[in-house]
């Protein structure tokens, strides 16, 4: 205990408040890497969290509740690919469109839903492990997405690195004229990254409204997609930094939680907003630490593909 | 197989065109929705587009299509100056709030100040606090190259709470019995942003939208700046060369739409919505980048779609009252507006070919 908190729960407090960010940041990493902004990161969370939460309401099962959430944001993420890669409209404007329209599609879906309870998504079950003290309650105590969230990290990793898929995956973010000219497709290979971008920001939506809270309520992402999109920034565009950044978010809003149940005298408000002021200093220190060198993003990155020019 | 073919340059009738295609399918796409939602599709379309204009409750709504399009306008305009420059500020929501606060931060602090000098003050006093919110990302983009999005949007958040912040705290009604929310600024004569016309809804937010249009449509379309800043929008590369210096124009960009945002908050806050509160912001901020995309990032356009979008949210009203529909419904109208709007543009950029591969 350090100032009436309690290092242990901050810690495993953190990972399950890091989870949602974290799945949303990797999706999108991907997508960024085969070089499409998609902008829409909050709509595609908040329209898994509902969908999520609504499936798993009515069949009473949580692992059909996460796929509906990681389908939901799919549905949003195909939809930005169709309309960014087949009919070119500019990424930025069309991204702000798929966060507006998936806040309003969401609220619209989810007035029947407000003030449930979600069915409890199951622990993973360690036996002795998750009795150590300490590293047990932190590292063994968890529900099985946590975990899945750490592995998805490390296959992207693995992905982007070693696989020949990925190396495409990457040839068509740096340079797509190249890419097409060697033969890959473009387009199939973007909405392939978007899906699955999609995939994983519907999934953390749904962890936000299944686990993290747990019930449904009217924009109840609350910025966390932008905040993916940043830390994917952060990250310059690296899988293992995307967990740094996750976890270094999730810690700050632990924190934050923890210092307003142990009743400091900080107003809440003010409490709540260190999440976001931390995530803008955060990009002005990377800013500055990168200045001299390269902060890489995919030399794509935005910039509309057409064969023909 | 259908091809597309890159036009030389955008096509302007197109461009004027598919606005008016967007809001077509938007309607057809919507009343699949309505329907879906077992609401007559062709009543809510009628609730949305016509009852508030010409329906037998139509004096009452009329009033209230200036009432929303006013701070739509002032927003959107100021954004779609910066959308030109790809300068892309999506925090005008944390702007307006901003904004509000400070005006409504000086009269609440003179309280019962009686002079004609205080509602000029709070005007200055919002565009100030517009000005500052915007700022921080400009002056962060200029001195660090930090993504002015990120910022822009992470900022509405920290507006949002400490407009909680203020609503529950030092701006809270002293005479309030403990009741969240400030002081009513309706009551409070030397503060208060009246409706200039019985009737029409018209307070001084409807004039300051009017002044942003024509202000704007001089600068973008009678004046070097303007033409500098479109350029810089389209050919980076070129405008350096012509002497354009990103910083200001980025300076420029942010602080104009930040100010015109704040403005819009503070006459939103002294009139229609009277007091601060925890939820007075209504997410206009968010809706006028749609008005600005909508509009063509052309004044005249803003000013056309911001009444049209004004017209959507005193529709939405009409259909929640007569037809029950949920208030969300509108938001994704709204949303899908936007879509069909980008959608369509291929057509503006690019020539459609049925057949073989040229």
């Amino acid at each position: 205990m350090i100032g009436g908190i309690d290092i242990t729960t901050l810690i495993a407090m953190l990972m399950v408040a890091s989870t949602p960010v974290l799945l949303a940041a990797t999706g999108e990493l991907v997508a960024e890497r085969a070089g499409v902004l998609n902008l829409g990161v909050e709509g595609m969370m908040i329209l898994g969290a509902v969908g999520g939460f609504a499936v798993a309401v009515s069949t009473q099962n949580a692992y059909l509740g996460f796929l509906a959430g990681a389908v939901c944001g799919m549905v949003l993420a195909l939809l930005f690919a169709t309309l960014t890669q087949i009919f070119l409209s500019n990424q930025v404007a069309t991204g702000l469109a798929l966060t507006l329209f998936g806040l309003g599609l969401s609220a619209l879906l989810g007035k029947s839903y407000e003030g449930m309870r979600p069915p409890a998504t199951p622990r993973l079950d360690f036996g002795p492990l998750s009795d150590i003290p300490v590293l047990g309650r932190i590292l063994f105590s968890h529900d099985w997405v946590v975990y899945l969230s750490l592995v998805l990290v490390a296959l992207v990793w693995g992905f982007l690195r070693f696989t020949r898929a990925g190396l495409i995956l990457r040839a068509v973010g740096e340079n797509h004229h190249a890419a097409h000219a060697l033969g890959y497709r473009v387009i199939l290979v973007r909405f392939a990254a978007l899906g699955f971008g999609g995939a994983c920001a519907g999934l953390g939506g749904a962890y936000l409204s299944l686990v993290r809270v747990p019930q449904w309520t009217e924009g109840m992402t609350a910025g966390a997609g932008w905040i993916a999109l940043a830390i994917v920034v952060f990250a310059s565009w690296r899988p293992e930094r995307v967990l740094i950044g996750a976890y270094l978010f999730g810690g700050i809003t632990a924190l934050q939680l923890q210092l307003q149940a142990a009743g400091y005298a900080i107003p809440v408000h003010l409490l709540s907003m260190a999440p976001y002021i931390v995530t803008i200093v955060a990009l002005v220190l990377l800013s500055i630490a990168h200045r001299h060198g390269a902060q890489a993003g995919p030399a794509s990155l935005g910039k509309p593909f057409h064969a023909s020019s | 197989m259908i091809t597309l073919i890159k036009r030389p340059a955008p096509s302007a009738r197109w461009a004027w065109a598919t606005p008016l295609l967007a809001v077509l399918a938007t309607m057809i796409a919507g009343g699949l929705l309505f329907a879906a939602l077992g609401t007559d599709p062709f009543e809510a379309i009628r609730a949305i587009f016509w009852d508030p204009i010409l329906g037998p409750n139509a004096s009452y709504f009329r009033g209230q299509l200036l009432v929303k399009a006013a701070p739509l306008i002032l927003i959107a305009s100021g954004l779609a100056v910066g959308f030109r420059a790809g300068i892309w500020n999506i925090g005008a929501e944390g702007q307006y709030i901003v904004g509000a606060l400070s005006g409504a931060w000086l009269a609440l602090h003179l309280y019962p100040a009686e002079t004609v000098w205080l509602f000029p003050a709070m005007v200055v006093m919002g565009a100030l606090g517009g000005l500052v919110w915007g700022l921080i990302p400009a002056l962060l983009k200029v001195a660090f190259g930090v993504n002015e999005i990120l910022v822009s949007l992470m900022l509405v958040y920290v507006a949002e709470n400490l407009l909680a912040y203020m609503a529950f705290g030092p701006l809270k009604n002293p005479d309030g019995f403990g009741m969240p929310g400030s002081r009513n600024l309706q009551q409070y004569p030397s503060a208060h942003n009246p409706e200039l016309l019985a009737g029409t809804g018209a307070h001084w937010g409807v004039v300051a939208a009017l002044i942003a249009v024509i202000f704007t449509y001089i600068l973008m379309h009678r004046h070097i700046a303007g033409f500098r800043i479109r350029v810089a929008g389209e050919a980076p590369r070129a405008a350096r060369f012509a002497g354009v210096e990103p910083k200001r124009l980025v300076i420029f960009c942010l602080g104009l739409s930040g100010a015109f945002a704040g403005m819009a908050g503070l006459f939103e806050v002294a009139g229609p919505s009277g007091q601060v509160t925890d939820s007075f912001n209504a997410g206009y901020g968010f809706t006028a980048i749609i008005v600005a995309f909508l509009g063509r990032l052309h004044p005249v356009g803003v000013l056309l779609a911001g009444l049209l979008m004004a017209l959507t949210y005193i529709g939405g009203d009409v259909a929640q009252l007569m037809l029950q529909l949920p208030p969300a419904a509108i938001q994704v109208f709204q949303g899908m507006l936007l879509f069909f709007l980008l959608g369509f543009d291929v057509l503006t950029n690019y020539r459609i070919r049925f057949g073989r591969r040229a």
